[in-house]
Protein backbone atom coordinates (compact mmCIF):
# COMPACT_ATOMS: atom_id res chain seq x y z
CA UNK A 1 0.00 0.00 0.00
CA UNK A 2 2.20 2.23 1.11
CA UNK A 3 4.72 1.51 -1.92
CA UNK A 4 1.61 2.01 -4.38
CA UNK A 5 1.29 5.53 -2.88
CA UNK A 6 4.69 6.23 -3.15
CA UNK A 7 4.98 5.49 -6.46
CA UNK A 8 1.63 7.49 -7.35
CA UNK A 9 3.14 10.48 -5.65
CA UNK A 10 6.20 10.08 -8.21
CA UNK A 11 4.26 10.17 -10.70
CA UNK A 12 2.25 12.62 -10.14
CA UNK A 13 5.02 15.02 -9.02
CA UNK A 14 7.04 14.13 -12.40
CA UNK A 15 4.10 15.31 -14.79
CA UNK A 16 3.18 18.56 -12.67
CA UNK A 17 6.66 19.58 -12.33
CA UNK A 18 7.70 18.46 -15.98
CA UNK A 19 4.18 20.08 -17.14
CA UNK A 20 4.75 23.38 -15.16
CA UNK A 21 8.64 23.44 -16.33
CA UNK A 22 7.36 23.18 -19.92
CA UNK A 23 4.95 25.95 -19.28
CA UNK A 24 7.33 28.23 -17.37
CA UNK A 25 10.14 28.01 -20.47
CA UNK A 26 7.61 29.83 -22.74
CA UNK A 27 8.45 32.51 -20.48
CA UNK A 28 11.80 31.95 -19.66
CA UNK A 29 12.52 31.95 -23.38
CA UNK A 30 10.61 34.92 -24.19
CA UNK A 31 12.82 37.09 -21.34
CA UNK A 32 15.86 35.16 -22.17
CA UNK A 33 15.73 36.18 -25.81
CA UNK A 34 14.65 39.55 -25.02
CA UNK A 35 17.70 39.72 -23.02
CA UNK A 36 19.61 38.24 -26.10
CA UNK A 37 18.67 41.15 -28.00
CA UNK A 38 18.78 44.05 -25.78
CA UNK A 39 14.84 43.99 -24.72
CA UNK A 40 12.36 43.24 -22.52
CA UNK A 41 10.05 40.49 -23.93
CA UNK A 42 7.03 40.13 -21.25
CA UNK A 43 7.33 42.34 -18.20
CA UNK A 44 3.87 43.44 -17.40
CA UNK A 45 2.06 40.52 -16.26
CA UNK A 46 2.44 39.76 -12.82
CA UNK A 47 6.00 40.02 -11.68
CA UNK A 48 8.54 39.97 -14.03
CA UNK A 49 6.32 38.80 -16.62
CA UNK A 50 5.48 35.36 -15.14
CA UNK A 51 1.76 35.65 -15.15
CA UNK A 52 2.27 36.20 -18.92
CA UNK A 53 1.60 32.08 -19.44
CA UNK A 54 -1.53 31.93 -17.56
CA UNK A 55 -2.78 34.75 -19.63
CA UNK A 56 -1.67 33.51 -22.42
CA UNK A 57 -3.45 29.88 -21.83
CA UNK A 58 -7.19 31.77 -20.86
CA UNK A 59 -7.03 33.60 -24.06
CA UNK A 60 -6.13 30.09 -25.91
CA UNK A 61 -8.92 28.29 -24.23
CA UNK A 62 -11.04 31.06 -25.40
CA UNK A 63 -10.07 30.18 -28.81
CA UNK A 64 -12.70 28.74 -30.52
CA UNK A 65 -11.42 24.91 -31.75
CA UNK A 66 -11.64 24.73 -35.20
CA UNK A 67 -10.87 21.61 -37.48
CA UNK A 68 -11.20 22.79 -41.12
CA UNK A 69 -14.19 21.22 -42.82
CA UNK A 70 -11.33 19.73 -45.54
CA UNK A 71 -9.29 18.11 -42.97
CA UNK A 72 -9.04 14.33 -41.90
CA UNK A 73 -10.53 15.21 -38.36
CA UNK A 74 -10.19 11.89 -36.09
CA UNK A 75 -6.37 12.09 -37.28
CA UNK A 76 -6.75 15.82 -37.19
CA UNK A 77 -7.35 15.70 -33.12
CA UNK A 78 -5.19 13.20 -32.50
CA UNK A 79 -1.74 14.65 -34.13
CA UNK A 80 -1.13 17.29 -31.30
CA UNK A 81 -2.17 14.04 -28.34
CA UNK A 82 0.42 12.17 -29.43
CA UNK A 83 3.29 14.84 -29.22
CA UNK A 84 2.50 15.49 -26.09
CA UNK A 85 1.87 11.76 -25.25
CA UNK A 86 5.62 10.70 -26.51
CA UNK A 87 7.10 13.49 -24.62
CA UNK A 88 5.44 12.47 -21.19
CA UNK A 89 6.04 8.65 -21.64
CA UNK A 90 9.87 9.42 -22.01
CA UNK A 91 10.37 11.13 -18.99
CA UNK A 92 8.83 8.37 -17.25
CA UNK A 93 12.36 6.78 -17.62
CA UNK A 94 14.50 9.31 -16.64
CA UNK A 95 16.28 8.69 -12.91
CA UNK A 96 15.74 12.75 -11.64
CA UNK A 97 17.96 11.59 -8.89
CA UNK A 98 17.75 7.86 -6.83
CA UNK A 99 14.81 6.74 -6.14
CA UNK A 100 13.14 9.45 -8.09
CA UNK A 101 12.08 7.76 -11.40
CA UNK A 102 8.56 6.35 -12.45
CA UNK A 103 9.35 3.30 -14.01
CA UNK A 104 12.63 1.49 -14.12
CA UNK A 105 13.45 0.10 -17.60
CA UNK A 106 16.96 -1.82 -18.21
CA UNK A 107 15.96 -0.82 -21.73
CA UNK A 108 15.81 2.82 -20.96
CA UNK A 109 17.98 4.37 -23.66
CA UNK A 110 15.99 2.28 -26.27
CA UNK A 111 12.35 3.36 -24.89
CA UNK A 112 14.00 6.95 -25.11
CA UNK A 113 14.47 5.80 -28.92
CA UNK A 114 11.07 4.10 -29.53
CA UNK A 115 9.21 7.57 -28.19
CA UNK A 116 10.99 9.75 -30.08
CA UNK A 117 10.77 7.81 -33.30
CA UNK A 118 6.83 7.80 -32.13
CA UNK A 119 6.86 11.86 -32.08
CA UNK A 120 7.35 11.39 -35.39
CA UNK A 121 3.98 10.66 -36.26
CA UNK A 122 2.42 13.53 -34.48
CA UNK A 123 4.07 16.18 -36.68
CA UNK A 124 3.73 13.82 -39.85
CA UNK A 125 -0.15 13.02 -39.36
CA UNK A 126 -0.50 17.02 -38.50
CA UNK A 127 0.65 18.29 -41.77
CA UNK A 128 -1.25 15.57 -43.70
CA UNK A 129 -4.47 15.64 -41.77
CA UNK A 130 -4.52 19.07 -42.41
CA UNK A 131 -5.13 19.17 -46.31
CA UNK A 132 -3.19 22.30 -46.96
CA UNK A 133 -0.05 22.41 -48.89
CA UNK A 134 2.58 24.29 -46.51
CA UNK A 135 1.47 21.74 -44.08
CA UNK A 136 1.97 18.78 -45.78
CA UNK A 137 5.25 20.79 -46.88
CA UNK A 138 6.16 21.00 -43.10
CA UNK A 139 5.28 17.57 -42.50
CA UNK A 140 7.39 15.68 -45.04
CA UNK A 141 10.33 17.97 -43.63
CA UNK A 142 9.61 17.05 -40.46
CA UNK A 143 9.44 13.27 -41.11
CA UNK A 144 12.43 13.13 -43.68
CA UNK A 145 14.26 15.70 -40.97
CA UNK A 146 13.28 13.66 -37.76
CA UNK A 147 13.72 9.80 -39.43
CA UNK A 148 17.49 11.02 -40.94
CA UNK A 149 18.41 12.71 -37.48
CA UNK A 150 17.15 9.72 -35.33
CA UNK A 151 19.89 6.89 -37.21
CA UNK A 152 23.20 8.76 -35.21
CA UNK A 153 21.23 10.19 -32.57
CA UNK A 154 20.78 6.19 -32.29
CA UNK A 155 24.32 5.75 -33.06
CA UNK A 156 26.19 8.66 -30.99
CA UNK A 157 24.27 7.02 -27.78
CA UNK A 158 26.62 3.43 -28.77
CA UNK A 159 29.15 5.03 -27.29
CA UNK A 160 28.07 5.57 -23.63
CA UNK A 161 26.20 2.61 -23.64
CA UNK A 162 29.71 0.53 -24.64
CA UNK A 163 31.01 2.34 -22.09
CA UNK A 164 28.58 1.89 -19.35
CA UNK A 165 27.85 -1.80 -20.33
CA UNK A 166 23.75 -1.13 -20.40
CA UNK A 167 20.81 0.32 -21.57
CA UNK A 168 19.54 1.59 -17.77
CA UNK A 169 19.88 4.58 -17.07
CA UNK A 170 20.04 4.48 -13.78
CA UNK A 171 23.38 2.72 -14.31
CA UNK A 172 24.61 5.06 -17.17
CA UNK A 173 24.72 7.87 -14.65
CA UNK A 174 26.44 5.66 -11.85
CA UNK A 175 29.07 4.45 -14.23
CA UNK A 176 29.93 8.45 -14.34
CA UNK A 177 30.98 8.16 -10.52
CA UNK A 178 34.71 8.64 -12.34
CA UNK A 179 34.67 10.75 -15.10
CA UNK A 180 31.68 12.53 -16.71
CA UNK A 181 30.55 10.91 -19.66
CA UNK A 182 31.04 13.96 -21.66
CA UNK A 183 34.80 13.91 -21.56
CA UNK A 184 35.31 10.25 -22.99
CA UNK A 185 32.46 10.65 -25.47
CA UNK A 186 32.84 14.19 -26.69
CA UNK A 187 32.57 13.99 -30.07
CA UNK A 188 29.38 11.83 -28.69
CA UNK A 189 27.63 14.40 -26.55
CA UNK A 190 27.99 17.13 -29.92
CA UNK A 191 26.53 15.06 -32.26
CA UNK A 192 23.42 13.76 -29.59
CA UNK A 193 22.92 17.70 -28.68
CA UNK A 194 22.73 18.15 -32.59
CA UNK A 195 20.55 15.48 -33.27
CA UNK A 196 18.64 16.34 -29.97
CA UNK A 197 17.88 19.90 -31.48
CA UNK A 198 16.83 18.31 -34.83
CA UNK A 199 14.64 15.80 -32.90
CA UNK A 200 12.69 18.69 -31.25
CA UNK A 201 12.87 20.84 -34.09
CA UNK A 202 13.98 23.66 -32.94
CA UNK A 203 15.77 26.85 -34.76
CA UNK A 204 18.24 25.81 -36.51
CA UNK A 205 16.46 23.49 -37.33
CA UNK A 206 12.93 24.48 -37.09
CA UNK A 207 12.56 23.43 -41.24
CA UNK A 208 8.90 21.66 -40.45
CA UNK A 209 7.64 24.95 -38.76
CA UNK A 210 9.95 27.59 -40.69
CA UNK A 211 7.34 30.27 -40.34
CA UNK A 212 9.27 32.84 -43.27
CA UNK A 213 8.47 29.49 -45.91
CA UNK A 214 5.97 27.37 -44.70
CA UNK A 215 3.12 30.21 -43.09
CA UNK A 216 3.50 27.85 -39.57
CA UNK A 217 4.25 23.98 -40.86
CA UNK A 218 2.63 21.33 -39.76
CA UNK A 219 0.40 23.33 -37.24
CA UNK A 220 -0.50 25.82 -39.76
CA UNK A 221 -4.43 25.26 -39.33
CA UNK A 222 -4.51 24.01 -35.65
CA UNK A 223 -6.15 26.48 -32.99
CA UNK A 224 -6.90 27.18 -29.71
CA UNK A 225 -5.71 24.38 -27.51
CA UNK A 226 -4.56 21.90 -29.87
CA UNK A 227 -1.93 24.38 -31.11
CA UNK A 228 -1.03 24.47 -27.22
CA UNK A 229 -0.30 21.44 -27.24
CA UNK A 230 2.08 21.53 -29.87
CA UNK A 231 3.49 24.28 -28.80
CA UNK A 232 3.92 22.95 -24.67
CA UNK A 233 4.72 20.00 -26.86
CA UNK A 234 8.02 21.47 -28.37
CA UNK A 235 9.26 23.06 -24.79
CA UNK A 236 7.75 19.10 -23.25
CA UNK A 237 10.87 18.05 -25.72
CA UNK A 238 13.56 20.53 -25.18
CA UNK A 239 13.12 19.66 -21.37
CA UNK A 240 13.35 16.30 -22.23
CA UNK A 241 16.83 16.45 -24.68
CA UNK A 242 18.13 18.24 -21.87
CA UNK A 243 17.28 16.18 -19.18
CA UNK A 244 18.78 13.65 -21.28
CA UNK A 245 22.21 15.21 -22.05
CA UNK A 246 22.78 15.81 -18.16
CA UNK A 247 21.40 12.04 -17.47
CA UNK A 248 24.02 10.85 -20.44
CA UNK A 249 26.68 13.18 -20.58
CA UNK A 250 26.87 14.99 -17.23
CA UNK A 251 26.88 12.61 -14.72
CA UNK A 252 22.48 12.59 -14.04
CA UNK A 253 22.19 13.93 -10.35
CA UNK A 254 26.09 13.31 -9.16
CA UNK A 255 27.69 16.67 -7.68
CA UNK A 256 29.02 17.97 -4.63
CA UNK A 257 27.23 19.15 -1.44
CA UNK A 258 23.94 19.91 -3.15
CA UNK A 259 21.11 17.46 -2.96
CA UNK A 260 21.26 15.16 -5.99
CA UNK A 261 17.67 16.30 -7.68
CA UNK A 262 18.68 19.92 -7.05
CA UNK A 263 21.95 18.81 -9.33
CA UNK A 264 20.03 17.45 -11.80
CA UNK A 265 17.61 20.70 -12.39
CA UNK A 266 20.47 22.81 -12.55
CA UNK A 267 22.15 21.25 -15.24
CA UNK A 268 19.32 20.42 -17.15
CA UNK A 269 18.47 24.11 -16.42
CA UNK A 270 21.90 25.41 -18.29
CA UNK A 271 20.86 22.71 -21.23
CA UNK A 272 17.64 24.57 -21.58
CA UNK A 273 19.35 28.19 -21.58
CA UNK A 274 21.46 26.76 -24.28
CA UNK A 275 18.45 25.49 -26.17
CA UNK A 276 17.49 29.62 -25.96
CA UNK A 277 21.08 30.92 -26.87
CA UNK A 278 20.87 28.29 -30.35
CA UNK A 279 17.74 29.98 -31.09
CA UNK A 280 18.86 33.53 -30.21
CA UNK A 281 21.71 33.00 -32.39
CA UNK A 282 21.53 30.94 -35.47
CA UNK A 283 19.82 31.24 -38.39
CA UNK A 284 17.99 28.34 -40.26
CA UNK A 285 20.00 26.22 -43.16
CA UNK A 286 18.23 25.30 -46.39
CA UNK A 287 16.79 21.73 -46.40
CA UNK A 288 18.98 19.93 -48.71
CA UNK A 289 22.41 22.17 -46.36
CA UNK A 290 20.18 20.27 -43.60
CA UNK A 291 19.94 15.97 -45.30
CA UNK A 292 23.34 16.51 -46.67
CA UNK A 293 24.66 17.56 -43.17
CA UNK A 294 23.43 14.79 -41.43
CA UNK A 295 23.86 12.32 -44.12
CA UNK A 296 27.02 13.10 -44.96
CA UNK A 297 28.96 14.94 -41.79
CA UNK A 298 26.86 13.56 -38.69
CA UNK A 299 26.59 9.48 -39.35
CA UNK A 300 30.36 9.31 -40.66
CA UNK A 301 31.00 11.00 -37.54
CA UNK A 302 28.71 9.23 -35.01
CA UNK A 303 30.20 5.40 -36.57
CA UNK A 304 33.73 7.22 -36.41
CA UNK A 305 33.30 7.54 -32.57
CA UNK A 306 31.69 4.09 -32.28
CA UNK A 307 34.69 2.37 -33.95
CA UNK A 308 37.04 4.68 -32.04
CA UNK A 309 35.18 4.39 -28.69
CA UNK A 310 34.74 0.69 -29.02
CA UNK A 311 39.32 -0.01 -30.76
CA UNK A 312 40.11 1.72 -27.04
CA UNK A 313 37.95 0.00 -25.03
CA UNK A 314 38.96 -3.34 -26.50
CA UNK A 315 42.73 -1.95 -26.44
CA UNK A 316 42.05 -1.06 -22.94
CA UNK A 317 42.51 -4.06 -20.15
CA UNK A 318 39.91 -3.34 -17.16
CA UNK B 1 31.75 25.61 -37.83
CA UNK B 2 34.03 28.10 -35.80
CA UNK B 3 31.77 31.10 -37.16
CA UNK B 4 28.68 29.26 -35.27
CA UNK B 5 30.99 29.39 -31.72
CA UNK B 6 31.71 32.75 -32.22
CA UNK B 7 27.89 33.86 -33.09
CA UNK B 8 27.07 32.16 -29.84
CA UNK B 9 29.69 33.84 -28.23
CA UNK B 10 28.83 37.23 -29.32
CA UNK B 11 24.94 36.68 -29.12
CA UNK B 12 26.10 35.51 -25.32
CA UNK B 13 27.91 38.64 -24.42
CA UNK B 14 24.59 40.67 -24.99
CA UNK B 15 23.78 39.73 -21.68
CA UNK B 16 25.45 42.13 -20.48
CA UNK B 17 24.26 45.19 -22.44
CA UNK B 18 22.12 47.76 -22.00
CA UNK B 19 18.56 47.08 -23.15
CA UNK B 20 17.03 49.36 -25.88
CA UNK B 21 13.53 49.65 -24.85
CA UNK B 22 12.15 52.68 -23.57
CA UNK B 23 9.28 51.43 -21.28
CA UNK B 24 6.66 53.99 -22.88
CA UNK B 25 4.02 55.15 -20.19
CA UNK B 26 6.46 55.43 -17.72
CA UNK B 27 9.86 56.68 -19.81
CA UNK B 28 9.11 58.40 -22.83
CA UNK B 29 11.33 58.90 -25.68
CA UNK B 30 12.88 62.76 -26.60
CA UNK B 31 10.23 64.50 -29.30
CA UNK B 32 11.60 67.42 -31.19
CA UNK B 33 10.10 70.49 -31.50
CA UNK B 34 9.13 70.11 -35.05
CA UNK B 35 7.76 66.25 -34.80
CA UNK B 36 5.08 66.24 -36.85
CA UNK B 37 2.26 65.01 -34.58
CA UNK B 38 -1.66 66.19 -33.74
CA UNK B 39 -2.10 69.51 -35.85
CA UNK B 40 -3.20 72.72 -33.82
CA UNK B 41 -4.75 75.93 -35.64
CA UNK B 42 -2.66 78.84 -34.10
CA UNK B 43 -3.63 82.55 -33.34
CA UNK B 44 -1.81 85.52 -34.06
CA UNK B 45 -0.41 87.39 -30.88
CA UNK B 46 -3.23 90.02 -30.95
CA UNK B 47 -5.51 86.81 -30.64
CA UNK B 48 -6.93 87.01 -33.86
CA UNK B 49 -7.67 83.51 -35.64
CA UNK B 50 -4.34 82.78 -38.23
CA UNK B 51 -6.00 81.00 -41.21
CA UNK B 52 -7.41 82.82 -43.32
CA UNK B 53 -9.23 79.70 -45.27
CA UNK B 54 -7.48 80.01 -48.24
CA UNK B 55 -7.99 76.14 -48.97
CA UNK B 56 -4.40 75.23 -49.70
CA UNK B 57 -3.69 73.04 -46.61
CA UNK B 58 -7.11 71.21 -47.91
CA UNK B 59 -5.67 71.15 -51.50
CA UNK B 60 -2.65 69.25 -50.70
CA UNK B 61 -3.33 66.87 -48.16
CA UNK B 62 -3.02 63.90 -49.51
CA UNK B 63 -5.75 61.69 -47.95
CA UNK B 64 -8.19 65.03 -48.12
CA UNK B 65 -8.52 65.16 -44.31
CA UNK B 66 -8.69 68.74 -43.87
CA UNK B 67 -12.19 69.88 -44.98
CA UNK B 68 -13.15 73.90 -43.97
CA UNK B 69 -15.61 76.72 -45.47
CA UNK B 70 -14.24 80.04 -45.81
CA UNK B 71 -16.72 83.35 -44.55
CA UNK B 72 -15.77 86.80 -44.10
CA UNK B 73 -16.60 89.19 -41.72
CA UNK B 74 -18.38 92.51 -42.44
CA UNK B 75 -14.35 94.18 -42.79
CA UNK B 76 -12.94 91.99 -45.43
CA UNK B 77 -10.98 89.75 -43.20
CA UNK B 78 -11.32 86.00 -44.59
CA UNK B 79 -11.77 83.28 -41.69
CA UNK B 80 -12.69 79.83 -41.95
CA UNK B 81 -16.84 78.96 -41.36
CA UNK B 82 -15.81 75.67 -39.99
CA UNK B 83 -12.46 73.20 -39.89
CA UNK B 84 -12.62 69.94 -39.51
CA UNK B 85 -9.96 67.36 -39.76
CA UNK B 86 -10.41 63.64 -39.71
CA UNK B 87 -7.64 62.65 -37.42
CA UNK B 88 -8.52 58.84 -38.53
CA UNK B 89 -7.37 59.68 -41.94
CA UNK B 90 -4.48 61.84 -41.57
CA UNK B 91 -1.04 60.40 -41.75
CA UNK B 92 1.09 63.02 -39.84
CA UNK B 93 2.53 63.99 -43.19
CA UNK B 94 3.11 68.27 -42.42
CA UNK B 95 2.10 68.85 -46.16
CA UNK B 96 -0.75 71.58 -44.59
CA UNK B 97 1.88 73.33 -42.66
CA UNK B 98 4.25 73.80 -45.55
CA UNK B 99 1.52 75.04 -47.49
CA UNK B 100 0.19 77.43 -45.26
CA UNK B 101 0.56 81.21 -45.97
CA UNK B 102 -0.04 82.12 -42.44
CA UNK B 103 1.49 79.75 -39.90
CA UNK B 104 -1.64 79.15 -39.28
CA UNK B 105 -1.76 75.21 -39.43
CA UNK B 106 0.64 73.65 -37.11
CA UNK B 107 2.14 70.12 -36.11
CA UNK B 108 2.75 69.42 -32.76
CA UNK B 109 4.90 66.71 -30.80
CA UNK B 110 1.52 65.24 -29.28
CA UNK B 111 0.40 62.08 -30.34
CA UNK B 112 -1.45 60.78 -27.79
CA UNK B 113 -4.95 60.84 -29.34
CA UNK B 114 -6.16 57.13 -29.15
CA UNK B 115 -9.92 57.08 -28.92
CA UNK B 116 -12.60 54.09 -29.11
CA UNK B 117 -14.70 55.68 -31.30
CA UNK B 118 -13.98 56.88 -34.87
CA UNK B 119 -16.12 60.09 -34.41
CA UNK B 120 -14.24 61.16 -31.92
CA UNK B 121 -11.07 61.44 -34.34
CA UNK B 122 -12.88 64.38 -36.09
CA UNK B 123 -11.65 67.64 -34.55
CA UNK B 124 -13.12 70.71 -35.28
CA UNK B 125 -12.39 74.13 -35.34
CA UNK B 126 -12.81 74.87 -31.50
CA UNK B 127 -10.89 71.42 -30.60
CA UNK B 128 -7.94 72.52 -33.30
CA UNK B 129 -7.72 76.23 -32.36
CA UNK B 130 -5.36 76.63 -29.38
CA UNK B 131 -4.91 80.48 -27.65
CA UNK B 132 -1.02 81.18 -28.93
CA UNK B 133 1.06 81.65 -31.77
CA UNK B 134 2.54 78.15 -31.53
CA UNK B 135 5.82 77.95 -33.31
CA UNK B 136 5.80 81.18 -34.43
CA UNK B 137 5.57 84.10 -31.67
CA UNK B 138 5.17 87.62 -33.45
CA UNK B 139 4.46 87.17 -36.52
CA UNK B 140 0.85 88.63 -37.78
CA UNK B 141 -0.30 88.16 -41.16
CA UNK B 142 -2.46 90.94 -41.65
CA UNK B 143 0.19 92.96 -39.97
CA UNK B 144 3.10 92.37 -43.26
CA UNK B 145 0.01 91.84 -45.50
CA UNK B 146 -0.45 94.33 -47.91
CA UNK B 147 -4.90 94.09 -47.41
CA UNK B 148 -6.56 96.42 -45.70
CA UNK B 149 -8.54 95.02 -42.96
CA UNK B 150 -10.22 97.00 -40.01
CA UNK B 151 -7.67 99.27 -37.78
CA UNK B 152 -5.10 98.76 -40.34
CA UNK B 153 -5.13 100.77 -43.89
CA UNK B 154 -3.27 100.63 -47.18
CA UNK B 155 0.19 101.17 -46.95
CA UNK B 156 0.38 100.78 -42.99
CA UNK B 157 2.06 97.14 -42.91
CA UNK B 158 5.35 96.83 -42.16
CA UNK B 159 7.62 97.43 -44.67
CA UNK B 160 5.05 98.51 -47.07
CA UNK B 161 5.24 102.28 -48.58
CA UNK B 162 2.17 104.34 -48.90
CA UNK B 163 0.21 103.80 -51.74
CA UNK B 164 0.75 105.71 -55.04
CA UNK B 165 -2.00 108.68 -55.71
CA UNK B 166 -2.51 107.74 -59.24
CA UNK B 167 -4.52 111.34 -59.57
CA UNK B 168 -1.11 113.26 -57.88
CA UNK B 169 1.39 114.93 -61.05
CA UNK B 170 3.98 114.32 -58.97
CA UNK B 171 6.77 111.66 -59.06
Amino acid sequence: MIETIHQLVIVLGVLIVVLSIAGGLIWLERRLLGLWQDRYGPNRVGPFGVLQVPADMIKVFGKEDWVPPFADKAVFVLAPAIIIVTALMTFAIIPFAPGIEVAHLNIGLLFFLAMSSMGVYSVALAGWSSDNKYSLLGGLRAAAQMVSYEVFMGLSLLGVVMLAGSFDLFKIVEAQRRIWFCIPQFLGFVIFLIAGVAETHRLPFDLPEAESELVAGYHSEYSGMKFGMFFVGEYLGITLISALIVTLFFGGWLGPILPPTIWFALKTFFFICGFILLRASLPRPRYDQLMSFGWKVMLPLALLNIVVTAGILLALPH
Amino acid sequence: MLSLLKTLWIVFRHLFRRRETILYPEERAYLAPRWRGRIILSRDPDGGERCVACYLCAVVCPVECIALQATEDGYGRRYPEFFRINFSRCIFCGFCEDACPTYAIQLTPDFEMCECHRPNLIYEKEDLLIAGPGKYPGYNFYRVAGLSIRGKAKGKAENEAPPVDLRSLMP
